[in-house]
């Protein structure tokens, strides 16, 4: 006893300088070279970590149980359905007739991909190079089809279709997508192509390069990794683009989106719950091969400013 | 396309003009333009001009009820509490949500800066939102958070509640919705704008003997404050024109009954598209009042050079 009260003892004495050198840490922590890491224990830390936290449990949750319903037999009041299967997926296949909604959904995105790169590229590298008069109002126009919600200008496109008799066909489905997706390619090129120097196309032209090589020999392959990234976003957006498909697309030109909102809301308190959500695994399985692809290709942050990686390095 | 190589040849003064046209930048690369004007004419400005003629054009059954003549459409949108109150609930859950997103994402962004094991997995699984969609996220909200959901289910097991929280078909389910498909996109925002930030500025603030309070305030937040305006307005456009979650994880006809939804109703279910314009309209008309106040805001923020390129 007494011998466990000696080596007890020296504890709460001890105690008192970890403490104070703690603070001496954390004092000189403001001090340190800017090359020091940041991560300590301080209350903005947890909120952070906490923030983080939640946000997972909901997206896995989220998720998971997604997952789960589509796999499982009726799941009711249990932690996890009586027992798996895999007949859900089948017979959404053949009920929503999913290779045909898949191939819609691939051929607008692909489609919308060409075509605002395309009309896109150029257009950029116009806003990015020269200075011409109305330049603003130009940008004006291409910004304001991001800025406005997509029904406010999708109704009236939506209306103008169905009387030229597109209505509910691809053709409407792909280029209802067109509206945001080639001012975003815009958008997000401008800022690739300020980061070429100039000079090197001036040098081609002094060679007497034409505008047309120029772009095919000197810019394209400078600018093969910026297309790349606004291509990838600009497939996520299409594939995930619910309001404006919705609006034109019929029976037979639903992309997938739309299909798994139509069967959700489908007169009759919309269709078996496990139908829908393997439909729904299908559709994140489709996004997340498209994001791994592209994450492949371009750093989530580096797509508005140009990076300077911090000192660390 | 090889005008430049050949202007030697013309005549002197169709040289001086094409040259004086040149010195103010127009020249054959405005060329390249015009694909990209004439599809922003074709598919953006003429449909929003035919749907402004449009809400001009009202039905008659709007004409008897509301009168008005040809501004019978905005008569009952401004008359009609049904419709008027929508302006309320969508503004009720579009604000909230995008402050919410871009405040949340300061912290989060600024803490991810600094490098650490993991990073990289940690950013793409803060991003992974993305590839969920409103539709599925609708889906899973309504199983995981729903009564029966695995999270009441913990809840309750452990008895910190006794009676499971009704966080779907309502008010609250729009709200975790908008902010599990918003946050992650206002993060990517942020962080890229909180990477353009030189940071030898912070640094040489730190020599200063500035601390992180110090520096936040008088340094990083005022060269942030421009992307976080635009961060704002991006993740507002997105949560302002919510509407399929509003469908299925609100409560269509109470809570959550946004302008997008009642324009979509009168253009498919009513099939009145003047109305429908006359909505559209108006939505973009709020929402273009709400990006005016934070420009506005913005106006008196620095704009000057982050120090990063871009």
């Amino acid at each position: 006893m007494s011998n466990s009260q000696l080596t007890s003892t020296p504890t709460p004495q001890a105690a008192p300088p970890t403490e104070v050198v703690n603070i001496v840490k954390n004092r000189n922590r403001g001090k340190l070279a800017p090359g020091e890491k940041s991560l300590v224990a301080s209350p903005g830390t947890w909120f952070v970590w906490f923030g983080i936290a939640a946000f997972f449990i909901f997206l896995f949750g989220i998720v998971l149980s997604v997952l789960v319903d589509s796999l499982g037999k009726p799941w009711f009041n249990t932690w996890l359905p009586e027992s798996f299967t895999l007949g859900w997926y089948q017979e959404s296949w053949a009920r929503f007739d999913l290779t045909h909604i898949i191939g819609v959904t691939l051929l607008v995105a692909f489609s919308v991909i060409v075509i605002s790169v395309i009309i896109g590229v150029p257009a950029s590298y116009v806003l990015a190079r020269s200075n011409f008069p109305g330049k603003k109002l130009v940008m004006l126009l291409f910004l304001l089809p991001i800025l406005i919600p997509p029904i406010t200008f999708g109704i009236p496109l939506a209306t103008v279709m169905y009387n030229f008799g597109l209505g509910r066909t691809v053709l409407a489905v792909i280029l209802v997508n067109l509206v945001p997706s080639v001012p975003f390619v815009i958008i997000t090129m401008t800022p690739f192509i300020e980061q070429i120097n100039p000079s090197i196309e001036n040098a081609a032209r002094m060679c007497g390069a034409s505008m047309y090589r120029v772009f095919t020999k000197i810019l394209a392959p400078l600018l093969i990794p910026g297309i790349l990234a606004a291509s990838i976003l600009v497939l996520v957006r299409t594939v995930g683009m619910f309001d404006l498909t919705f609006l034109v697309s019929g029976p037979s030109s639903d992309t997938l989106v739309v299909a798994i909102y139509r069967a959700m809301t489908s007169a009759g308190g919309g269709e078996s719950r496990q139908l829908i959500s393997s439909m729904g695994v299908i559709y994140t399985a489709m996004m997340l091969l498209i994001l791994i692809i592209a994450l492949r290709f371009i750093n989530p942050t580096q797509l508005v400013a140009q990076v300077k990686d911090s000192r660390e390095d | 396309m090889t005008s430049a190589t050949n202007t030697g040849s013309r005549a002197r003064g169709s040289a001086s003009l094409k040259h004086r046209l040149a010195e103010r930048g127009v020249d054959t690369k405005l060329l390249l333009l015009v694909p990209a004007i004439v599809f922003a004419l074709l598919l953006f400005v003429y449909p929003f001009a035919y749907g402004i003629g449009l809400t001009f054009q009202p039905l008659a059954g709007t004409q008897d009820q509301w009168g008005g003549g040809i501004f019978a459409n905005y008569v009952a949108f401004f008359r009609d509490d049904f419709i008027f109150d929508s302006v309320w609930l969508t503004l009720r859950l579009a604000l909230p949500a995008a402050l919410f997103n871009v405040l949340v994402s300061i912290p989060i962004a600024f803490k991810l800066r600094s490098k650490f094991r993991g990073k990289r997995m940690l950013q793409t699984l803060l991003v992974l939102p993305i590839t969920l969609g409103t539709v599925l996220t609708a889906q899973g909200l309504l199983i995981f958070a729903g009564r029966q959901g695995w999270l009441n289910r913990f809840l309750l097991e452990n008895g910190i509640i006794d009676q499971p929280l009704q966080l779907v078909n309502n008010y609250l389910g729009v709200m975790l919705s908008l902010i599990i498909s918003g946050f992650p996109f206002a993060y990517l925002l942020i962080s890229s704008y909180l990477s353009g930030i030189d940071p030898s500025l912070e640094a040489a603030a730190k020599t200063l003997g500035a601390n992180w309070k110090q520096r936040f305030r008088r340094i990083t937040l005022p060269l942030l404050a421009p992307g976080l305006a635009t961060t704002f307005i991006l993740t507002f456009v997105l949560a302002f024109s919510v509407f399929p979650s509003a469908r299925l994880v609100g409560d269509a006809s109470g809570e959550t009954r946004v302008l997008a939804l009642m324009a979509y109703r009168a253009f498919s279910e009513q099939l009145d598209y003047s109305m429908a314009s006359t909505i559209a309209m108006m939505m973009g008309v709020v929402e273009l009042i709400v990006i005016a106040f934070v420009f506005l805001g913005r106006s008196f923020l620095y704009k000057g050079s982050t120090g990063g390129k871009g």
